[in-house]
């Protein structure tokens, strides 16, 4: 049936990872302001002199739901659009979707990704 | 004439001629003499009733106008203020600086203006009786016609001097944000409008003791900065500092602002407010006003010029807030003196004190451990102080440093010491009074929650996302 794709990208990737999914032909994505910590952890700012640590650095997480058998293929395009090789750039994987439904038409299943 | 008849319509089309005199003159078909229009000038109530008239109305509406502007300045320290604060208690800032303006103005009326101008000459405290006599007459005193005449109504005086009232009082908030409850902050604006402020302006502005040693305090240096900064000092102190302001370590930590542009835009009003403040103190439309705002304007450019280079030399980073307390340091030094000072001393002024504001606040929490979240204190007390020393340094003819000895700065600095003793005095009774009664400071667990929610019930900003989008699912209909 369907998977659902989710990305940990930076913020500034978004408009490429965006582009970049639909020439690939993806109908639909949804994105979320996260913020967390992986190995980047955070980082410090100064504020009137005293230093600050930010423990959870912004990122955005965006989701795709998309046929099976092109989940790999979505998740490298994903990949190849947000990766600038720096520590921070994210993760993505894919979990299988047990059901699906659009609202509007009442459509189950394939015919609603 | 020609030129006479422009004369008789009023000040400003005589200064605009004056101007135009050269080319008046070459075209030959005018004589004017220019000693007769500089007299005119100086001697600004003299001609017939109709100039007289012309220049008293100008004179007054200016000063309202002056008045609105540093009106206004209590939407820049609002702003300040706000921004400098953490969002979980913006309701509670703005609320604070709506109302020790509000009751602030009441309290002035009520019993400050009789405090602040008593009738006295050389006196330390007096009382001229409540209210405000006067208030609804719409001319000056007209009993005093001649050079010398004084041509604001009381009306117009009430309101410059109640805006500057209102300036003194919401200097505090600043300082004691984020823990104070909201009735001991109403029970400080009642004081200070009330009592505190008035008595140290009676002492200059109403013709006391330090008018009559010959204090210099044009615009309120010391009788409205340095009051309000060592009120916010002795409160920031009296409250302690914020939770989680201090490490186990005592070491001072980030209560980062949570909007600069906020803050930036505060300061930016107050930069706009005080050519109200400053000019406006010449309490008349003359010649003296343009000279007076283009001194204010460069010492406040040369103390945001002075914190930029002192927060970058000492923060490795250009601290913006800290370049914003510079900006407002600048403009509080040069209050004292800015009527009778020169172009060089006005951006010395107002540079030493940006140098000054980023150590000093920073000594202040590090070496002190004082919480001031927005820099009142080093803004207000430090600058106020060194704005009144450098008059004694700096004034034309009669400053140290203009040939005319050490007199002045002598009386300056016992004039600083006093305002310094009498306002600690009287607020730290004040703050320790509401401390001990404990009505002070709110209780950790509100300060924690914001004292949006625990003192007014309601946040400054909805933070549901749905907020405006589905109301009928977000507003309950309890009681």
């Amino acid at each position: 049936m369907a998977t659902i794709v989710t990305a940990i990208i930076r913020p500034h990737s978004l408009d490429t990872v965006k582009d970049a999914l639909k020439a690939a032909g993806v109908t639909g994505i949804t994105i979320t302001e996260a913020k967390g910590f992986g190995r980047q952890g955070g980082h410090t700012e100064t504020y009137r002199g005293s230093e600050y640590t930010v423990e959870f650095l912004p990122k955005i997480k965006l989701e795709a739901i998309v046929p099976d058998d092109d989940a790999a293929s979505v998740a490298q395009t994903i990949a190849d659009a947000a990766r600038t090789g720096n520590i921070g750039d994210g993760k993505i994987w894919t979990l299988p979707v047990g059901s699906l439904l659009r609202i509007r038409t009442g459509e189950l299943g394939d015919e609603a990704v | 004439m020609r030129f006479k008849m422009l004369l008789g319509g009023g000040l400003v089309a005589a200064v605009l001629l004056l101007g135009a005199l050269p080319a008046l003159a070459q075209e030959g078909d005018t004589t004017v003499d220019v000693t007769v229009v500089e007299a005119e000038l100086v001697e600004r109530f003299t001609g017939t009733a109709a100039d007289i008239a012309q220049t008293v109305i100008l004179d007054n509406i200016f000063i309202f106008i002056a008045g609105v502007l540093v009106f206004f300045m209590q939407a820049g320290f609002a702003l300040l203020a706000v921004g400098l604060t953490r969002a979980k208690n913006s309701a509670n800032m703005m609320m604070k600086s709506l109302m020790d303006a509000a009751l602030g103005v009441l309290v002035f009326g009520l019993v400050g203006w009789g405090l602040a101008y008593p009738g006295f000459v050389g006196g330390w405290f007096g009382f001229a009786g409540w209210g405000v006599p006067g208030l609804m007459d719409r001319l000056p005193d007209l009993s005093a016609l001649g050079p010398d005449f004084y041509p604001l109504s009381v009306s117009t005086d009430f309101f410059f001097q109640a805006a500057f009232a209102a300036t003194a009082a919401t200097i505090v908030a600043g300082a004691v944000a984020e823990r104070t409850k909201f009735v001991s902050y109403l029970i400080y604006t009642v004081l200070i409008t009330g009592l505190i402020y008035p008595v140290v302006v009676s002492w200059k502005w109403g013709g006391g003791w330090l008018d009559e040693r010959g204090f210099v305090d044009f615009a309120g240096s010391g009788l409205v900065h340095l009051t309000g900064g060592i009120a916010a000092l002795m409160g920031a102190i009296i409250l302690g500092p914020r939770i989680g302001k201090f490490g186990a370590d005592g070491k001072p930590r980030a209560i980062p602002a949570h909007s600069i542009p906020l803050a930036l835009t505060g300061v930016m009003i107050l930069f706009i407010g005080f050519f109200g403040f400053n000019p406006g103190s010449a309490l008349k439309a003359d010649m003296s006003v343009p000279v007076i705002a283009v001194l204010t304007l460069f010492a406040a450019c040369a103390g945001a010029t002075g914190a930029l280079i002192s927060s970058w030399v000492l923060l490795k980073k250009p601290d913006v807030s800290m370049a914003g307390n510079g900006l407002l340091a600048g403009l509080v030094s040069i209050c004292a003196v800015v009527d009778t000072v020169d172009v060089v001393p006005a951006l010395i002024i107002g540079f030493v004190a940006g140098i000054v504001v980023v150590p000093a606040a920073l000594l202040l929490e590090r070496a002190f451990k004082v919480d001031d979240p927005v820099g009142a204190v080093a803004v207000h007390a430090v600058s106020g102080f060194w704005g009144l020393i450098a008059a004694g340094l700096f004034t034309i003819d009669e400053g140290l440093f203009e040939g005319g000895g050490t007199e002045l700065l002598v009386t300056q600095v016992l004039g600083a010491l006093a305002i310094i003793a009498w306002v600690a005095v009287t607020t730290g009774i004040l703050f320790g009074g509401m401390k001990a009664i404990g009505i002070l400071r709110v209780s950790p667990a509100e300060e924690l929650e914001g004292l949006d929610l625990s003192e007014h019930g309601a946040p400054g900003y909805s933070d549901d996302v749905l907020a405006g989008m589905g109301e009928e699912l977000l507003v309950s209909t309890k009681g």
